[in-house]
């Protein structure tokens, strides 16, 4: 039996009618086709499927849609404009943090959420982070780069922002 | 989507909750966070005809600051205890703990009543509610009761909970200020389930030690002698011969290398008493 829930996904209002055991993700990615968001392990455990929950980082493959009525559900096609994000893509760019790409949507949402909790840390405190999301290129040197370096640029911004013209 | 199908009710208060977990025959299981149950789910381990979902409960969701204890609504999350977002009754060890459960993205929707619930011997939250000597609360159909964590944990998996009967908070004792906790946990990758793990409470200037080893075969071991052998000032090698004659005597069969894994884990975290 399909149950109707109602939640807004990247800022917009969804209407949909789901099995009680569809997860978020296949809700994503099957009927609102939103692609980024990716799944690997389907048990929790690869964070490739990270999207953000009422602000706060998810795993949409063990997040039932049919309990999620009513939140606020962000994917990585939703950040598009943030210019956290936008420094944090700058970043995996320049700093060669992505090679098949398969977990960089992931990787890119639980970095989001941890620069916006924690803007300085050490390389430690990243990996501790990141070890969550799996990259099975195993490009993870890469990958803390990347979040190191959009760190330090976004870091850079706040300064410039803060002083006055 | 991966698991067999199963209804849903979405329960709008203790009372309606308890009536719908009132199944007969049928398997009806609870949904908190979510966060082991439905792994579980898309692995087909856990059979479930029905899922009651308690989480716009907001009762469950509260926490009580009362003179002597703080009782946690079960719904609290490991990022809240993390974050601080809640009183802390511990000194400081249930954030500590909350901060090392698995990782960011699962802390945020993980309970610690569901984690309490599930009863996974290698989960954080048995082991610390066991050394912090916390009551937890149910709720079902005959009504309140309360029960210490080590009567709670009958096994691995295996609890008290009764038929229809939910946890409804975690109330934590005000632990001295004088008391000093140690931890120590050994986990082959950060986040995952632990091989070992230890708590130590001591407090020097009352004289009270307690130490508690978890992640064993069953439920968290609370090591009586040994914690009166801390209190009355053993340390050193002296304490690891108590400690690891106390664990083989506890009746669990503990191989070689795992009695070696908890005896060193449990001298770690005496020893990290010290450290903060």
């Amino acid at each position: 039996m399909k149950t109707s829930i109602s939640a807004t996904i990247n800022g917009r209002p969804v209407l949909s009618s789901v099995e009680p055991r569809t997860n978020l993700a296949d809700l994503l990615r099957e009927e609102l086709r939103l692609t980024a968001t990716h799944l690997g392990c389907e048990q929790g455990v690869c964070g490739a499927c990270t999207v953000l929950i009422d602000g706060q980082p998810a795993r949409a493959c063990i997040a039932l849609a049919v309990s999620l009525d009513g939140a606020d559900i962000r994917t990585l096609e939703g950040l598009d404009q943030d210019p956290l994000m936008l420094t944090l893509k700058a970043a995996f760019h320049e700093k060669h943090g992505l090679q098949c790409g398969f977990c960089t949507p992931g990787m890119l949402i639980s970095a989001w959420d941890l620069l916006r909790r924690k803007p300085h840390l050490s390389e430690a405190e990243i990996r501790i982070a990141i070890s969550g999301n799996l990259c099975r290129c195993t490009g993870y040197q890469g990958i803390i780069r990347s979040i190191q370096f959009a760190a330090e640029n976004w870091a850079g911004k706040a300064k410039l922002a803060q002083e006055p013209a | 989507m991966k698991p067999a199908p199963f209804t849903y009710h979405r329960a709008s208060s203790i009372d309606d909750a308890i009536a719908h977990l009132k199944g007969g025959d049928a398997i009806v299981r609870v949904l908190a966070g979510g966060q082991s149950l439905v792994p579980m789910l898309n692995l087909r381990l856990a059979p479930a005809d029905k899922l009651v979902d308690l989480t716009r409960i907001v009762a469950l969701r509260q926490t009580e600051e009362r003179p002597d204890c703080i009782r946690y609504g079960a719904l609290v999350t490991h990022a809240a205890f993390e974050d601080r977002q809640i009183p802390d009754a511990s000194n400081g060890l249930m954030p500590f703990v909350g901060s090392q459960i698995a990782y960011r993205a699962v802390r945020t929707r993980g309970t610690i009543g569901g984690a309490v619930a599930l009863a996974d011997p290698a989960a954080d939250w048995l082991t610390t509610i066991i050394a912090l000597e916390a009551e937890i609360a149910l709720v079902g159909p005959n009504g309140r009761r309360a029960m210490s964590g080590a009567d709670f944990t009958l096994g691995p998996y295996m609890t008290a909970i009764e038929d229809a009967e939910l946890i409804e908070a975690i109330i934590v004792p005000r632990r001295p200020p004088s008391e000093r906790w140690g931890h120590y946990k050994v986990a082959r990758k950060t986040g995952e389930y632990a091989e070992s793990m230890a708590i130590a409470l001591i407090d020097k200037a009352r004289g009270t030690a307690r130490l508690v080893v978890g992640a064993t075969d069953g439920a968290p071991l609370v090591l009586a002698r040994s914690s009166r052998e801390i209190a009355a000032g053993n340390a050193g090698s002296g304490l690891a011969a108590v400690i690891r004659q106390e664990l083989a005597d506890s009746g669990r069969d503990f191989p070689p290398e795992k009695l070696l894994l908890h005896c060193t884990t449990a001298i770690r975290a005496v020893a990290n008493t010290e450290k903060r």
